[in-house]
């Protein structure tokens, strides 16, 4: 998960937007510049919580600690999108749009890329690759394990 | 405290144009608002709560109030997307059982079709803390849906040929609505040589985009007393939202688990004794996966349910969306959950198409899924009566 380069699809790179980094978020976002995936974990109840928020949604405590993630994980459900997107995206369509569990355990809403989205399963193992947003951070998208 | 049966709907209208480019968005939400009321023989006179929803322009209820010229001491905002409507018919029950409001007036319009904003206004969602962490995704409504039934079919074996039979049931009842969007009677192999918009739903699994709106007008049992009109009991109510549940997303069920459980006990009847349903239908995987949860069939058995025209009217298992629905009908201002209330009351009042109408139709259900199944919804089920229980 040390990509930090930009990977290119069929029409270049897919969009990245800019992030509202906030209080809450930010170092989610600053781990996303070094190719790190980090989350907040609550400390009472040890919920690894997505999408990063500042107090535990299930003990409402404020003890949580950020914690680097392994990365890995596997696709929950995905998506090859043909129509329907805004204008930016059109040009990178067919896009895949992938629900994938970490391996920590929380299910975070990505894309899969660089790969053949016919190839793309249920169960398959994915790897994290960061796109650079050129605002300091990075989207936080994966790829097929070993590819 | 029970509401059942102390609140009537005794008004509906749904605007009858689906392109209205010559119109404003108040100016619709005013005119299914007169319609509504004069359905009812009331007067925005009468008229002493207003519901509105995020459709709504501007400061929502409080510029609609004030554009409409109503004179209220109750209002209600409740935003849950396409289901708001039916949250509002609980919302004035509950007023209407513990004696504040006697009329209730609930609006919905916009004009999508015709270039008009999309649900709720983009800007809504800029300072969701949720944001950053989904909208970089290229994810359309229809993707998060296509996932659920993706999903679905992975841990179920549902097939694209069940979600097909939704869209031909929704089409067999549109040809006989001259004011459908769609009129054309569909196969299920039509569908599935539809395009695949994201797979694996196609053009056809999903909804119209039109524009238009509805309106219902909720009155306290004293008022119905009064009126000429046949006015619908509501009997049972339930609201429930899901949400990501902090990264343990769930693509296969909806809180219909929570609101259909609720309104069955508040109506004190069972699924069985439901003789039509109007199930919201943003798309065909939103009916089947709402069947389950509802409790009309097993949890992984929809795709089995709808098939053998098991939804098609009047003589299926569960006739549901006899206007044409979301699919085929109306989806205005893209959110479905008005026309869903309206038609289940045509259905009760004995007055919807006649090709289509259930005979002896005494309970009907009707439920709204508003936001996404992939990410966050409000699920609201209502159960309607023909006859007040008095």
């Amino acid at each position: 998960m040390t990509d930090t380069t930009p990977t290119t699809d069929g029409a270049g790179p897919l969009p990245t937007g800019e992030p509202w980094v906030t209080h809450e978020t930010k170092p989610y976002w600053d781990a996303t510049a070094e190719g790190r995936l980090d989350l907040p974990c609550c400390t009472v109840c040890d919920l690894v919580i997505w999408y990063p928020r500042a107090i535990c949604p299930d003990c409402h405590t404020s003890e949580v600690e950020w914690r680097t993630m392994s990365g890995r994980g596997t696709v929950h459900s995905f998506t090859i999108t043909r129509a329907g997107v805004s204008r930016k995206w059109r040009e990178h369509l067919p896009i895949v749009v992938a629900y994938v569990q970490l391996e920590e355990g929380p299910i975070v809403l990505t894309n899969i890329v660089d790969v053949d989205p016919a190839t793309v399963a249920i169960d398959m193992a994915v790897t994290a690759v960061f796109h650079d947003t050129g605002h300091g951070n990075a989207i936080l998208r994966f790829t097929a394990t070993g590819s | 405290m029970t509401t059942s049966g102390a609140a009537h709907i005794a008004g509906v209208y749904e605007h009858p144009l689906r392109s209205i480019p010559d119109k404003t968005v108040p100016q619709i939400h005013a005119e299914v608002a007169i319609g509504a009321l004069a359905d009812a023989g009331l007067t925005m006179a009468d008229v002493d709560a207003y519901y509105s929803a995020g459709d709504a322009p501007g400061f929502g209820a409080l510029s609609m109030i004030d554009y409409l010229g109503l004179d209220v001491h109750h209002v209600d905002d409740t935003e849950t997307g396409g289901s708001s409507y039916l949250v509002h018919v609980r919302h004035a029950a509950q007023a209407i059982a513990a004696g504040h409001i006697d009329v209730a007036l609930i609006t919905l319009a916009g004009n999508p079709r015709s270039g008009g904003s999309g649900p709720g206004g983009s800007a809504r969602f800029a300072d969701a803390p949720e944001a950053s962490f989904e909208n970089f995704f290229g994810m359309g409504i229809i993707s998060g849906y296509a996932m659920a039934a993706r999903r679905h079919m992975y841990e179920f074996g549902t097939t694209s040929a069940d979600l097909a039979e939704i869209k031909v049931a929704a089409s067999t009842h549109a040809q006989h609505n001259p004011d459908a969007f769609l009129r054309d009677v569909v196969t299920v192999d039509q569908v599935l040589e539809s395009r695949l918009i994201s797979d694996p739903l196609h053009l056809l699994d999903a909804c119209v985009v039109t524009d238009g709106g509805g309106a219902l007008v909720v009155v306290s049992e004293d008022v119905a007393r009064q009126l000429d009109r046949h006015t619908i009991p509501v009997l049972g109510g339930g609201e429930a939202i899901k949400g990501t549940r902090a990264g343990r997303v769930d693509l296969t069920h909806t809180a219909a688990v929570v609101s259909g459980p609720a309104a069955f006990a508040e109506a004190g009847v069972t699924p069985a004794d439901i003789d039509y349903a109007s199930i919201y239908d943003s798309f065909t995987i939103t009916v089947l996966v709402t069947l389950e949860d509802l409790g009309f069939c097993e949890k992984g058995k929809g795709g089995e349910f709808v098939r053998d025209g098991a939804l098609q009217a009047p003589f299926g298992r569960l006739p549901f969306n006899t206007d044409g629905g979301g699919l085929c009908n109306n989806h205005p201002a893209n959110r479905g959950g008005m026309t869903k209330v309206i038609e289940a009351v045509r259905q009760l009042r004995g007055e919807a198409h006649p090709a289509v109408q259930v005979p002896d139709c005494e309970l009907a259900l009707a439920h709204g899924t508003g936001g996404s199944m992939a990410t966050r919804l409000g699920s609201a089920t209502l159960i309607l009566g023909r006859e007040a229980r008095r």
